[in-house]
């Protein structure tokens, strides 16, 4: 295994609101560099939680409690004097629902360039928004209207405009919330495909509701139930030989009803949760 | 009831009322229009003509005094209560506040917003007393934008909360820090936005009661901020209760002006903010 890119350390979060809820009960999970780990669970299990904790995404949101730690590299991300938005620019967040800013297609790319001063002339900023809409396969779709106002594309193109905005700031990790859980099966291939791309190039952290997405994905597989890791491992093994009989009957229950409706990401994920088995 | 009938019977309850607010609406807009305009068009230069030295009984020269004094305290009220709305709103509805907080302004935005606006204007006028001021154009200023404050911050504050939370997300995500994450809210509120100032900007121009006893009900040309001054809605009630025919008529011209410039006003906000609604996240769809 290589190196992990990014490591947690017993992370807890806990919901402070009208009530209290865990949503995570102290997890260490590592994430190995240059491979894309898919988080995987059944709904409400704290994936999304995760996955914002990891870039302090979840500090937006008021009532949030969490300890524990989070390293990126050696480096602790909630134990630091570095900006929040500096951290948040090292590690890079992609949202489940495809958000075009108000802006032109252009400057969506530009806008995180910008905002951190990374480029240096007029001619630098225009070959990295081609460079990055060439990686995520949206160039030749969009080169002759960059002045469109980004909302204007499909929802597939917008996520894809997504990712090159993410990508456009060289993040050293990036995180993915079910990105193609709000896409018609077509688009959701394209930006599968465009993942499939990427992690080899990048630390991609991915929660998904999608069984087979992970398969097709994933190098390695973080299963979660109810804030707890249940099993880690490598997504072959993962899947072909699980340890753990929860997770057993997960991939079991999972991929025999997920299986027909294999795209269609919208699955009631519910319906394939995992039989209560007592712990 | 059956439940068919039922739905029949709201049904047409719904389309009746409907179509009596649009037909009031109608009506006063045709009647202005009309009485104003055939004062109005016969004679256009009362407009741009300022008032004669016996302009209020004898309705010598025009109104250009109200017109001008309209645009002077209302243009800049709109600015300074715009900025005052906006980073209210923004401040609110952002990550700057805490929630609790923003329930108590709210609630307090809520009261002035239901404030009658003569009060305002005895407010402002208390205030002058209390300084040894004099009624003039810029304790017009005040009051109107005391009076707009209230209007422009709920709707800008209703168009930020209607913004996307996935957008501040997406800033977030990014790396954007608080304010310019707000700003890009911001844009992403921009048509609502808009509108809302343009509405702050339309009851500003016409309302009557605040600049009643502030800006001075001057019947001559506006000469300087600390001048009394008029304005359109203040020059109509004194012309409408006039002794003469010929100054009750361009009442009806006043009201034409006013009318008209409501109306440009509006479908002009309907253009800007159509213009941005095409970069709002859900684009022109939405």
């Amino acid at each position: 295994m290589t190196d992990a890119a990014l490591t947690t350390e017993n992370l807890a979060v806990t919901y402070t609101g009208s009530r209290n809820v865990e949503a995570l009960n102290g997890v260490s999970i590592e994430f190995p560099e240059n491979q894309l780990t898919a988080i995987i669970g059944p709904s409400g299990c704290g994936k999304s939680t995760l996955l914002k904790s990891l870039n302090r995404l979840h500090e937006i949101k008021p009532n949030v409690e969490i300890s524990g730690d989070v390293c990126l590299g050696q480096q602790s991300i909630y134990d630091t004097d570095e900006p929040t938005p500096e951290i948040r620019k090292r590690i890079g967040y992609v949202p489940q629902t495809p958000t075009s800013l108000p802006l032109s297609i252009y400057e969506n790319v530009a806008y995180g360039l910008k905002i951190h001063g990374d480029y240096d002339s007029q001619a630098e900023l225009d070959e990295k928004v081609e460079r990055y809409l060439r990686k995520v396969n949206l160039w030749d779709e969009v080169e002759d209207r960059l002045e469109m106002p980004g909302a204007e594309l499909s929802t597939g193109q917008i996520q894809r405009l997504c990712l090159a905005r993410s990508l456009a700031i060289e993040p050293e990790v990036l995180l993915c919330d079910e990105v193609t859980s709000a896409l018609d099966p077509i688009s959701a291939e394209q930006v599968e495909e465009t993942l499939a791309d990427l992690k080899t190039e990048y630390t991609i952290v991915m929660v998904t509701h999608s069984m087979n997405q992970a398969k097709r994905l994933a190098d390695e597989v973080v299963f979660l139930y109810l804030g707890d890791v249940v099993e880690t491992n490598d997504a072959r093994s993962f899947f072909e030989s699980p340890e753990n009989e929860r997770t057993k009957a997960f991939v079991a229950g999972h991929t025999a009803t997920d299986y027909e409706t294999d795209t269609a990401e919208s699955t009631d994920t519910t319906a394939t949760a995992p039989p209560p088995i007592d712990r | 009831m059956d439940r068919y009938t039922e739905q029949r019977l709201f049904g047409w309850l719904a389309r009746g009322a409907a179509a009596l607010v649009v037909a009031v609406m109608a009506l006063v807009v045709t009647v202005t229009l009309f009485r104003g305009g055939r004062v109005f068009l016969t004679d256009p230069a009362i407009a741009l003509t300022p008032p004669g030295s016996r302009y209020m009984l004898e309705g010598d020269g025009g109104f250009l005094h109200a017109v001008l004094g309209s645009i002077f305290i209302v243009g800049p009220a709109t600015i300074v209560s715009m900025v005052l709305a906006i980073s209210t709103a923004v401040y609110l509805q952002s990550d700057y506040s805490s929630e609790r907080f923003s329930d108590v302004v709210n609630m307090f935005l809520n009261v002035l917003w239901g404030t009658p606006p003569i009060v305002y204007g005895v407010f402002v006028l208390t205030v002058i007393i209390a300084i040894g001021a004099r009624t003039s154009l810029v304790f017009g200023i005040i009051a109107i934008a005391i009076f707009q404050y209230p209007i422009m911050t709920r709707y800008t504050d209703e168009a930020l909360r209607s913004a996307p939370d996935t957008v501040k997300e997406a800033s977030y995500g990014l790396g954007a820090t608080r304010f310019e994450t707000a700003v890009m809210t911001v844009r992403a509120a921009l048509p609502g936005i808009i509108a809302g100032i343009i509405m702050g900007f339309a009851r500003g121009i016409g309302d009557a009661a605040t600049v009643l006893f502030t800006a001075g009900r001057s019947t001559n040309m506006p000469a300087g901020p600390f001048e009394p001054a008029t304005t359109l809605p203040v020059l109509i009630f004194d012309q409408a209760m006039s002794f003469n025919a010929e100054v009750r008529s361009h009442a009806y011209a006043a009201s034409f002006v006013l009318i008209v410039a409501v109306l440009g006003l509006i479908v002009l906000s309907k253009l800007l903010a159509g213009r941005y609604a095409r970069y709002a996240p859900g684009g022109r769809h939405s």
